[in-house]
């Protein structure tokens, strides 16, 4: 099993979701967050005093999917969420050590 | 019966009014000015205020615009009116009305002749409840709840009451309506409001101290929309504020509406342009400062200039509290959080200073007919007295404001700790959060 952590434009996220789920990956959670790689900020101005915000909003999506469907997952999002430019974002790959179905207790990728 | 006609005619011509009569719709007009002035406070400046501090301030700055509604109305009815408005000397009333005692339905004749005398105290009510909430933005997210509430009552009966006197009260010094020595033209308040609130505002800023992390880490507004918000409030409600102060409902008022809303506008034109030429682009919160510029410099002038002169003075004042929020500011390097001082000091100073050079008797022939008003139409001397006016404003917010401070920072303690500053006064001072995004 692995877990893939992709961090990407926000407005990429409908797209994103839309590759997975036609890839056959069904389970992901989303979050809102701020970072930043190379990609600059931008200045806001308040009343005189110059402000610079280099904290952007990103979205991260988290999934943890079979060894045989990780290839198919990175591809998906990679088509979808590439649009050539400095701030696209990155995706990182973990090996995960169990997972577990809250509901009824089953566990390994069969739980997934 | 050739003689019934004659008699009839000469009872008519012997029955001259003694008082006038309550007009219906000039106190119509003034009960609504009323409710627009205290509008301007909650919620007006309560949202202005709130938008421009971090989240974590929001409740504490909005509590302290609600807290001046509540506990100003409680001293102007027991004894605050009393002192600004009563009968006394040059400077201060006295006791006589204290309890309202004397201030019924009957109109007084020498404030407002055509509407009851409780209609006009509770029109300056309104204003003398603004005028410390004002003060608030230059201490915002740092003064203690307790320390606020002290300091702006002793405030409003050592600074406001006086100086509403000096301009608006029977035998006051700077009354030029009602006989003053040093007649300064102050109609809608922009010496005893913004002047007092603006300097005293500047004064607390240096007193207290800076902000934790000013000006190194910035703290922009937590919600320029709900500032924004604020904003267009206080400029309808200011209708009231300026129009109300003819303190009836004729032609007078039409002029100080009409020059309330051409300034405004003016300014806030004014401070967007130069801040596009400095920053390039021109920002929300930049037009409605503008507004709000402009709104405090046609306060004085409202009911004294004509129209023309109005988007001239907006123009003007839009410019300089740009200046002044701007560039001064940071020369300087005091920590005016809302910009209190740069705005309503400066605005207000400018504001009374161009009353004086643009006042025209065709407007409001104050000081008889035929006799000029303003500097442009002959009456120079003006100028001096208004700055004469600003003078003594500048002067008794600073020696008041000083020892008020002092006071109640030995009996209470200004300024909250360290740590109650950076974990935000709405939990540190209220135990509340103003917002819960929680489902």
């Amino acid at each position: 099993m692995h877990k893939i952590e992709a961090v990407i434009q926000p407005s990429k996220l409908d797209a994103v979701k839309d590759a997975l789920l036609e890839a056959g990956i069904e389970g992901m959670t989303i979050l809102e967050a701020r970072g930043h790689g190379r990609q600059k900020g931008h200045t806001e101005f308040y009343r005189g005093r110059e402000y610079t915000v280099d904290l952007l909003p990103k979205i991260k999506i988290e999934m943890v999917v079979r060894d045989e469907m990780k290839d198919k997952a990175v591809d998906a999002i990679l088509a979808a969420a590439r649009t050539g430019k400095i701030g696209d974002g990155k995706i990182f790959v973990s090996k995960i050590d169990d997972a577990i179905r809250i509901r009824n207790d089953e566990r390994g990728p069969s739980a997934l | 019966m050739g003689l019934l006609p004659l008699l009839c005619t000469t009872a008519a011509l012997a029955q001259t009014p003694a008082t006038p009569a309550i007009s219906n719709g000039d106190n119509a007009w003034m009960l609504t000015s009323s409710a627009l002035v205290l509008f301007m406070t909650g919620p007006g400046l309560a949202l202005f205020y709130g938008g421009l501090v971090r989240r974590k301030n929001v409740l504490s700055t909005m509590m302290q615009s609600f807290a001046m509604m509540c506990i100003i109305t409680v001293l102007w009815a027991l004894v605050s009116y009393s002192l600004a408005f009563g009968t006394g000397n040059a400077f201060i009333g006295g006791f006589h009305n204290a309890f309202l005692h004397g201030v019924g339905l009957a109109p007084d004749p020498d404030y407002a002749p055509t509407i009851p005398a409780q209609t006009y105290m509770v029109y300056q009510l309104m204003f003398a409840i603004i005028t410390p909430a004002l003060i608030c933005g230059a201490f915002a997210e740092r003064m203690k709840f307790s320390a606020m509430c002290l300091f702006l009552t002793l405030w409003a009966l050592v600074v406001y009451s006086p100086m509403a006197h000096m301009v608006w009260g029977k035998g006051g010094l700077l009354n030029a309506a009602l006989g003053g020595k040093i007649p300064c033209l102050d109609f809608a308040g922009g010496t005893v409001v913004h002047v007092t609130s603006g300097v005293s505002a500047l004064v607390c800023a240096l007193y207290l101290g800076k902000r934790v992390g000013y000006p190194r880490e910035p703290s922009p507004p937590h919600s320029v929309v709900l500032s924004f918000i604020g904003a267009c409030m206080l400029w309808v409600g200011w209708f009231g504020f300026n129009a109300g102060s003819a303190v009836n409902a004729g032609g007078l008022a039409t002029s100080a509406f009409v020059n309330t809303h051409f300034a405004t506008a003016a300014a806030a034109i004014g401070w967007s342009v130069a801040e596009w030429i400095r920053n390039g682009k021109p920002s929300a919160l930049g037009a409605i400062s503008g507004a709000v510029a402009g709104l405090v410099a046609i306060t004085p002038a409202s009911g004294f200039v004509q129209p023309m002169s109005a988007l001239l003075i907006g123009l003007v004042a839009g410019v300089f509290c740009f200046l002044m929020v701007t560039v001064v500011k940071s020369l300087f390097g005091y920590d005016d959080s809302l910009d209190a001082f740069g705005v309503h000091g400066a605005g207000g100073t400018i504001g009374a200073i161009l009353t004086g050079i643009f006042a025209s008797s065709a407007i409001n022939p104050m000081f008889g007919a035929g006799k000029p008003t303003g500097a442009l139409e002959g009456n120079w001397h003006q100028v001096l007295n208004q700055i004469i006016g600003v003078a003594i404003a500048w002067t008794l917010s600073i020696v008041g404001t000083l020892i008020l401070l002092k006071l109640v920072d030995m009996i209470v303690g200004l300024r909250v700790t360290r740590e109650e500053e950076i974990e935000g006064l709405d939990v540190t001072q209220h135990g509340e959060e103003g917002y819960d995004f929680g489902s």
